[in-house]
């Protein structure tokens, strides 16, 4: 899906795709200790699902994320579609839509 | 008013058409699994499964492993469905896109004694345990339930819980088929969402929720809507909570405590008062340790799955869960089942689930489960368990071990359950 220009990079001197990179671990580091995950953060592969399959969260853990998401990012999570779960369909997704929608 | 979808009103004579135009094509079977996400064409499919003499189930989850104990509960069962992409390992009815035309209909008269459902819940051994619902309790029991809520008539339900749970069908499907209110189509997650689709709909309006997502809604830190009654059940919900959704909905909020098995047995002002107060005819009574409800609107005398107070005035207090029993936001089952389930995966040596003494991340409190499987990876077993169980009862953790810490009576100690967390690094 068409991405938006982040609004803001982590540092002046970083490309894109690492100011990316450290949005998907700041998030990996965020869901792990929300949900007192067993994994460590940095060991979440970014293209793996998140949601059903690969790292397994269910409907709480969502609600639990979309939670840690508006305090930290100042973003609201909406279902994007019928299915309600493309933006959990991998962290990069989900850093994806975070990207584009924070106001913090 | 009957139901409003996508923010259009629709009527009941449009309903009760496209109840009937349903029902001329449905197949031969006496049973339908009605798995419509869209509360609206669930209520269509729940219409015209009953003008076609069917009979509608409606098991906890739709678990291939569920499935195959539907089939044999009732070998000539087929599935509904509104999504393009189910895989139930059944025959299959889309709901239609279009629908298609339909003879003259009539507001149709049902007897009491017409059996309009089978509710499932887990049971102790691996088998769902069907539970029937007919008419005329059904009926009276929603009745009750829109006096004593003051509902307004044509009052729009926005529910967040599905419909095909016991208290989805009775709080945002029945109170609208039988009891004057609106049912909404939409059955919105996030808080985001959930806000939006409130404010688009007309007063008055209902918010039937759960506590977890009443604590998810009001921590999201949105402006809220006004509504004019929130409804929360499933599990218990705490009176600073409830005063403090009052507050931001502007609007009384009701608690409802009920099972699958006898429906709702009692509501109160969680904001205001700590008792409950039982529905009318229903009796509670203290049988060898263990409450009872009879009478009412119960198709049968049940044994409650809550340790009560009985007051002298007729009211009651909750005091707790039975020790088996497992409530996770808001779903139940028994450890007793989930262990059946874990035991039931083809290379499972002994296993058992358990309920570890601190709660987890949010308060959400999760089962755990110690198992004894050599050749099974963790990624094994919890595929196993996702074939059987609602995803909220996976294990976290889930212990692999050589032996389970087993006394000299063959019973697990919960000191020695909580020893194989310590070892293992878990909190």
């Amino acid at each position: 899906m068409p991405l938006k220009p982040m609004p803001e990079l982590a540092s002046p001197l970083m490309r894109p795709r690492e100011a990316a990179d450290a949005l998907e671990g700041e998030l990996a580091e965020l869901i792990v200790a929300a949900l007192n995950l067993e994994v460590p953060a940095p060991s979440i592969d970014p293209e793996a699902r998140l949601y059903g399959e690969g790292l397994g969260l269910d409907s709480i853990d969502i609600l639990e994320i979309a939670l840690v998401v508006s305090k930290h990012y100042g973003a609201q999570l909406r279902a994007d579609d019928a299915a309600n779960t493309e933006i959990f369909r991998s962290l990069r997704h989900l850093a994806a839509y975070v990207a584009a929608h924070r106001t913090k | 008013m009957l139901a409003y979808r996508d923010g259009h009103p629709i009527r009941a004579a449009q309903f009760l058409a496209a109840a009937a135009g349903l029902a001329a094509t449905l197949p031969a079977g006496r049973h339908v699994i009605n798995v419509c996400a869209d509360r609206y064409r669930f209520a269509v499919g729940l219409a015209a499964a009953v003008l076609a003499g069917k009979v509608s189930l409606l098991p906890p989850s739709h678990t291939p492993q569920v499935v195959r104990h539907l089939r044999q509960f009732a070998p000539d069962v087929f599935y509904l469905t509104d999504a393009a992409d189910c895989a139930i390992d059944l025959p299959q009815v889309r709901f239609p896109d279009t629908p298609a035309p339909v003879p003259p209909w009539r507001v149709p008269h049902l007897a009491d004694e017409t059996l309009i459902a089978y509710v499932f819940t887990s049971g102790s051994t691996g088998v769902p345990v069907p539970h029937p619902k007919t008419w005329g309790r059904l009926v009276a029991c929603v009745r009750e339930s829109a006096r004593r809520l003051g509902l307004a008539p044509g009052t729009a339900l926005l529910a967040t819980v599905p419909a095909q749970h016991m208290y989805g069908f009775e709080s945002s499907v029945l109170l609208a088929l039988a009891a004057g209110a609106a049912l909404v189509a939409e059955r919105p997650f996030y808080p985001a969402d959930i806000a939006q689709t409130l404010a688009a709909l007309p007063r008055p309006r209902a918010l039937i929720s759960t506590p977890i997502h009443l604590r998810a809604i009001l921590a999201a830190g949105l402006a809220l809507p006004p509504a004019d009654l929130i409804l929360s059940a499933t599990a218990p919900l705490d009176a600073p909570l409830a005063r403090e959704a009052e507050a931001h909905f502007a609007a009384p909020l009701i608690e409802i405590y009920g099972s699958t098995e006898t429906g709702q047995l009692a509501t109160r002002r969680t904001a205001r008062e700590q008792v409950w107060h039982p529905w009318p005819g229903v009796g509670l009574t203290l049988e060898a340790d263990r409450i009872w409800a009879r009478d009412g609107h119960l198709e049968a005398p049940t044994p409650l799955g809550d340790a009560i107070e009985l007051l002298e005035d007729g009211t009651f207090r909750l005091q707790g869960r039975l020790a088996d029993l497992v409530n996770i936001a808001g779903k139940r089952s028994s450890l007793g089942y989930l262990t059946h389930q874990l035991l039931a995966i083809e290379g499972v040596r002994d296993g058992a689930f358990f309920l570890p003494e601190r709660s987890g991340a949010g308060g959400i409190s999760r089962v755990a489960a110690v198992v004894v499987a050599p050749g099974l990876t963790e990624a094994d077993l919890l595929a196993g368990l996702r074939e059987r169980l609602d995803p909220v009862f996976l294990p976290r953790p889930l212990l692999k071990v050589e032996r389970l810490p087993r006394n000299s009576t063959g019973k697990l100690p919960q000191e020695a359950l909580a020893a194989l967390l310590d070892a293992a690094g878990r909190p």
